[in-house]
């Protein structure tokens, strides 16, 4: 299958003061079409600025992005985006919230349309009967709904999320675990998602890709061989178990403290297919 | 709704009582300080007086805001967008607004001698369009960067972006700066009509009554001042309701 995202190698550094300051050092990802990867890694790695790299807003010192094989320069309106915070505007409904997207992407596209598939996403998000409320009269779970609608409202091919669950609690982001899982079966595109929620990342993701510290690098991918519709109850197995564990020592590798046992398991678990733990070795191979 | 007029209406009362009261317990005749009571004579007799002059207050202050109302927006969006543009510019608009405007009076009246309308709009507007030009410009600067980046990443061009998002985001401030300003254009425009001579409008006829020792008129324009002035503050926030009234967050 070919990868309908392609990130070979990049390299990026903010200029500041102090001079230049490298977030992404080698960073290596493959996104099949219709797949979902997880992207995890300390705070601060460089996670955000490898979106909006995906995205077009930004071009890299080195490397390079592809969506279906052609090299990201600027912005593409094949591309939808959510964010920790759900930036609704305020002075538009929930409804017209959602059609934003379609004033850019089809201006032509007349109002009834339109309409129709925004309320369409919000009854599939359990937003149906809060169209014309605004944003400041939703509950924080709720914005993130309208702001995933939002995204995916042009029918992108790529859906790129940055922590969106992030600001929520527990039980509402489990909630949208289930809905983001279901909104794929009806709205099938290419997911990224940035997450600091290694559970969040096995339930959700094809694949989890686990980047270093600052400057960041690919240093461990995992894939995640669970079945498509999974439940809640699937974290709770000695499978998943085992996924998060390994994963949670690759976190602490990347942190620079070490894994408990000094070393990433030599057998990946079962369930999981590790492709390799890769130190600055990769970077070198994929050259 | 009752409530809302009534209360109001009754601190005004309140405060007309309280004013008569003092008057009338130290025995101050209307040339030491004039009482509610003196006022509906000095409105009766020069009635037509209060009609032109408060005509001519408030169309100037309103042609002064509203010049600075496109200029203090021109120039919040320059420094907005530009961060040159703001360094170059900050210390040159706080060093203006710090200068009293009163010494202004006698300049703009030798620069441009006898167009009093012109020099009084222009009053009213220089001292009202600083607080619009900053929160206009502080509020496109401080505008999070996802905000642009969900139309951004979309290919959206950034006259799009300001149009849906920057210029309505930025409303809010730029109706506070407005209440703030449209009260400081009254004060510019009646700082001429008392300041200069031959003066138009209801400062002008405070001057006079000040020249003629009718201490009674004195009051009754304060007071008519006072009325204008709430007059044009709640045009504002009637504006502010009608395009801004979705950053009301409803009082739970």
């Amino acid at each position: 299958m070919t990868n309908l995202i392609e990130i070979k190698d990049v390299r990026h550094a903010y200029r500041t003061k102090a001079g230049p300051l490298p977030v992404l050092d080698g960073v290596d990802m493959g996104v099949p079409e219709g797949t979902f990867a997880a992207v995890v890694g300390p705070s601060g790695c460089g996670k955000s600025t490898l979106t909006r790299l995906v995205a077009g807003l930004m071009k890299p010192d080195a490397g390079e992005v592809r969506l279906h094989g052609e090299r990201v320069t600027s912005p593409r309106r094949t591309v939808g985006m959510a964010f920790q915070n759900p930036v609704l505007l305020e002075w538009r409904t929930i409804l017209d919230n959602v059609i934003l997207p379609l004033e850019i992407v089809a201006p032509r596209m007349p109002r009834a349309e339109r309409e129709a598939r925004a309320e369409e996403l919000l009854a599939l998000v359990g937003l149906q009967g809060f169209e014309t409320k605004r944003p400041s009269e939703l509950s924080g779970g709720m914005r993130q709904r309208a702001s995933l609608c939002r995204a995916i409202v042009h029918k992108p091919d790529v859906l790129i999320m940055d922590e969106p669950f992030g600001a929520l609690d527990n039980f509402t982001r489990e909630d949208l675990w289930q809905t983001m899982r279901d909104l794929r079966r009806s709205e099938p595109s290419t997911c990224v998602l940035i997450t600091h929620d290694l559970r969040e990342s096995v339930f959700l993701g094809d694949q989890v890709i686990v980047l270093s510290g600052r400057p960041a690098r690919t240093q461990y991918v995992m894939d995640v061989d669970l079945p498509e519709d999974r439940t809640l109850d699937v974290l709770y197995t000695r499978e998943v178990g085992d996924m998060l564990h390994v994963l949670r020592d690759q976190i602490k590798v990347a942190q620079g403290r070490g894994a408990d046992d000094a070393a990433p398991p030599a057998a990946p678990p079962p369930g999981s297919a590790a492709q390799g733990v890769a130190g600055p070795g990769l970077a070198e191979r994929a050259r | 709704m009752i409530r809302q007029v009534a209360v109001p209406a009754l601190a005004i009362l309140a405060f007309l009582a309280f004013w008569e009261l003092i008057v009338r317990l130290n025995g101050w005749p209307d040339y030491v300080m004039a009482s509610p009571s003196d006022l509906p004579a000095a409105y009766a007799r020069f009635w037509e007086l209060f009609l032109i002059g408060s005509w001519q207050t408030l169309w100037r202050t309103v042609a002064g805001l509203a010049l600075a109302v496109l200029f203090g927006l021109l120039l919040g969006m320059v420094m907005g967008f530009s961060r040159i543009a703001r360094d170059a510019l900050y210390p040159l608009l706080v060093g203006f607004n710090a200068i009293p405007k009163a010494t202004l009076v006698p300049v703009l009246a030798l620069l441009f001698i006898g167009q009093h309308n012109f020099n009084t709009v222009l009053m009213a507007f220089l001292i009202s369009f600083f607080p619009i030009a900053v929160s206009v410009g502080i509020g496109l600067s401080t505008l999070e960067p996802e905000y642009r980046d969900i139309l951004r990443s979309l290919g959206a061009s950034r006259v799009t972006i300001f149009r849906k998002i920057a210029l309505p985001k930025t409303l809010p401030e730029f109706f506070g700066a407005l209440k703030v300003a449209v009260t400081l254009a009254f004060i510019g425009t009646n700082l001429v009509e008392i300041v200069s001579p031959h003066g138009r409008g209801l400062g002008a006829l405070f001057l006079s009554g000040q020249t003629n020792s009718n201490y009674p008129l004195m009051f009754a324009v304060l007071i008519a001042l006072a009325v204008l002035g709430i007059v044009l503050y709640y045009a504002v926030v009637w504006l502010e309701r009608t395009f801004a009234g979705w950053a009301e967050r409803p009082q739970t």
